[in-house]
């Protein structure tokens, strides 16, 4: 563990960061093959900005999101938190009483907030649980900073919340509670695995708007996990596409919206479904394929799919990200 | 247009422990031969309860309490079983939501769609059963080789296509999709959407597509209707809804939808939450959330009222609002 800090604004740096499970075997049998669920992933986020991922489900976005707050341990990699309080760590190697000093600084939000939160704890027990397992302030101080937190977060007043189950609370109220929960710790840096996607649209908004506000007010930023372009658009910076366990392509948010330049990314725009009956869209068509990276062969994860595929691409292993100017990096050997 | 279906002032409730709820309360619309009309709205609107009403698939505590479903001459409200099986996929028919649940794992997708066709089409042989889905694989985008295949061995995106191809099996002639790409990705939904939309032109059905996505109903509907809290709010052609929103609530749903097309404007959030149809708000049921409310909404219930010189007795056109105060000239 080093104590250096970077001076350039990084908050996480991932480096080739891999998880691959093993698909049958079992106690006395070796697993025959692997799903390179997340196979060499590496991206920064800057403190204060937020990085949305985005893919199809089982592309590996929630696999990632659950190494960074180490809820899976990484198979190879690293993920470096530059942190104020707990200096320079990898977090892909921190142990026992470091893991917990360090879920101090990192969060998560899981998608569905009728089965994240314990349907026998009141809010407060759920929201006040960090403070205690961190044994941070007495009872009469975690009762204040609960009942605050409920109050920026939009259950108010607080005390009517406070001794409420899960039950009696609305979609929209319940990730309230957990995202309340989330940043009770102050936290530098939270994933939020598709925190709005079970949430109806009047009440989606509210939940998108109350999380960039607590991001500015408490300076966290987010690595927002989603399969919907449009949401990431409202809520990150930058934009990172992941197909079968790669990032494809990642860039500034309107730049990537704007100027697609992996085909996959440029299919994924294109199939996407806009408010507005008179707008014919001109989708690039692409070819079905696999949805597991089972033991993948070596050449372009994309390859089977892509429409531009020649030779070459199927004899060279997947191409690196490579950064095409202005940061916008792309994996792909025709662009 | 010829009127093909008609439903007016339905009325639905579910008894519960707590007591019934009101889910759908006096909903009219029409569907011309052909026409595709789209329902939107969050859960909890009444979309998918009209959809059990048509199809009279109601769970066992959901009671019709009022109102009438015209095809064909015929109510089905009042329809007995025997008249309602010669309704079923004959005359209209149903793509599920969860087109894993629709299908049986231990089955045949190609048996499946058999059964169907020996129940409600008498006197078609084995061999004129295979010929016909084939042609409807083929149709929906599927190799016909597949129908001899189970379930499990179908992809999510190849499971909803089987689907959409029993439900095509009998001609009918209004087909009735609810939310059938939401377990979907993107590109394969996309696929699916413009399927369906290009059948539904070559096969000149009617179809009822239900939502909760604006942004899919768009590319599917000539005609939208947007319904809040078991009421319908307005109902006009598609580009009306879009360009010409009346209701405070359609303008709401359309501001709080993100788009990756076009400028990146503000999106805008709507206070509260829908309201508890056990014990629904008085007047409009809109009024708690409206920012234009007054006593009036609060006091009574609007009328689904023509504006534009809209005829009352043909909803398949025209523009229809139920506001006292209807927004007028107001663009996102």
């Amino acid at each position: 563990m080093t104590q250096t800090t970077y001076t350039d604004g990084t908050l996480v740096r991932v480096e080739g960061l891999k998880k691959h499970f093993p698909v049958g075997g079992g106690l006395f049998k070796r697993a025959k093959s692997h799903i390179y669920a997340v196979d060499d992933v590496s991206f920064a986020i800057q403190k204060g900005k937020s990085l949305g991922l985005v893919g199809k489900s089982g592309c590996g976005k929630t696999t990632t999101g659950k190494m960074l707050v180490r809820l899976y341990d990484p198979t190879a990699g690293h993920i470096f938190l530059n942190d104020v309080e707990v200096g320079q760590v990898d977090l892909a190697e921190v142990k026992g009483a470091q893991l917990k000093t360090f879920r101090r600084r990192v969060q998560m939000i899981f998608q569905d907030p009728y089965e994240s939160l314990n349907p026998r704890r009141t809010v407060f027990d759920t929201v006040v649980e960090p403070l205690a397992v961190q044994g941070i302030g007495d009872l009469i101080d975690r009762e204040e900073r609960v009942a605050g937190l409920l109050d920026m977060v939009g259950l108010t007043p607080a005390n009517t919340f406070m001794f409420r189950f899960p039950h009696e609370l609305s979609g929209g109220q319940r990730q309230r509670v957990a995202i309340a929960r989330a940043l009770i710790i102050d936290p530098t840096f939270i994933v939020a695995d598709e925190p709005t996607s079970m949430l109806d649209v009047s009440i989606r908004i509210g939940v998108m708007q109350l999380m960039q506000e607590l991001a500015d007010r408490f300076a966290v930023s987010y690595l927002y996990i989603t399969h919907d372009l449009a949401v990431a658009r409202y809520m990150c910076q930058d934009i990172a596409v992941m197909y079968l366990g790669k990032l494809v392509e990642m860039a500034e948010t309107e730049e990537l919206l704007a100027h697609p330049l992996h085909p996959y990314t440029q299919a994924l725009i294109s199939a996407v479904p806009i408010p507005d009956p008179r707008l014919q869209r001109e989708t690039l068509e692409i070819k079905g394929g696999i949805a597991q990276p089972i033991d993948p062969p070596l050449h372009c994860r994309f390859y089977d799919r892509c429409p531009f595929a020649d030779n070459f691409c199927r004899d060279n292993d997947h191409p690196l990200l490579e950064d095409k100017g202005d940061g916008h990096k792309v994996a792909c050997y025709k662009v | 247009m010829s009127l093909l279906l008609s439903v007016h002032d339905l009325t639905m409730h579910y008894a519960t422990r707590k007591g019934e709820v009101s889910a759908v309360d006096n909903v009219s619309f029409d569907l011309a031969k052909g026409q595709s009309l789209g329902l939107v709205g969050e859960s909890g609107c009444g979309k998918t309860s009209i959809v059990f009403a048509l199809m009279r698939l109601l769970p066992e505590n959901g009671m019709i309490k009022n109102g009438y479903i015209m095809l064909d001459g015929k109510d089905i409200v009042a329809m007995d079983y025997a008249a309602l099986l010669k309704v079923r996929w004959r005359k209209i028919a149903m793509v599920f939501q969860a087109a894993m649940n629709a299908l049986n794992p231990v089955y045949t997708v190609g048996q499946q769609i058999i059964e169907a066709l020996e129940l409600h089409l008498s006197n078609i042989s084995p061999a004129q059963a295979r010929e016909r889905i084939a042609i409807l694989f083929e149709l929906v985008g599927l190799d016909p080789a597949l129908m001899d295949r189970y379930p499990h061995e179908f992809s999510g995106g190849m499971r909803q296509r089987a689907v959409i191809a029993m439900a095509l099996s009998c001609s009918p002639d209004i087909i009735i999709a609810d939310e059938p790409t939401t377990a979907l990705d993107v590109i394969v939904q996309d696929r699916i959407l413009k399927r369906i939309r290009e059948l539904q032109r070559e096969l000149n059905m009617a179809m009822i597509y239900i939502s909760h996505d604006i942004a899919v109903i768009a590319e599917v509907s000539d005609r939208i209707g947007v319904m809040y809290a078991g009421r319908m709010a307005e109902m006009a052609e598609s580009a009306d809804i879009f360009d010409r929103p009346m209701h405070p609530y359609t303008y709401a749903l359309m501001g709080a939808f993100p788009s990756i097309k076009g400028k990146r404007r503000d999106l805008k959030t709507l206070p509260g939450e829908p309201p508890d149809l056990l014990d629904p708000p008085s007047g409009c049921r809109f009024h708690p959330r409206c920012p234009y409310a007054t006593d009036v909404c609060r006091e009574k219930q609007p009328d689904f009222t023509p504006v534009n010189g809209a005829s009352r007795s043909d909803l398949t056109h025209g523009h229809y609002v139920a506001c006292w105060h209807p927004m007028q000239g107001v663009t996102l």
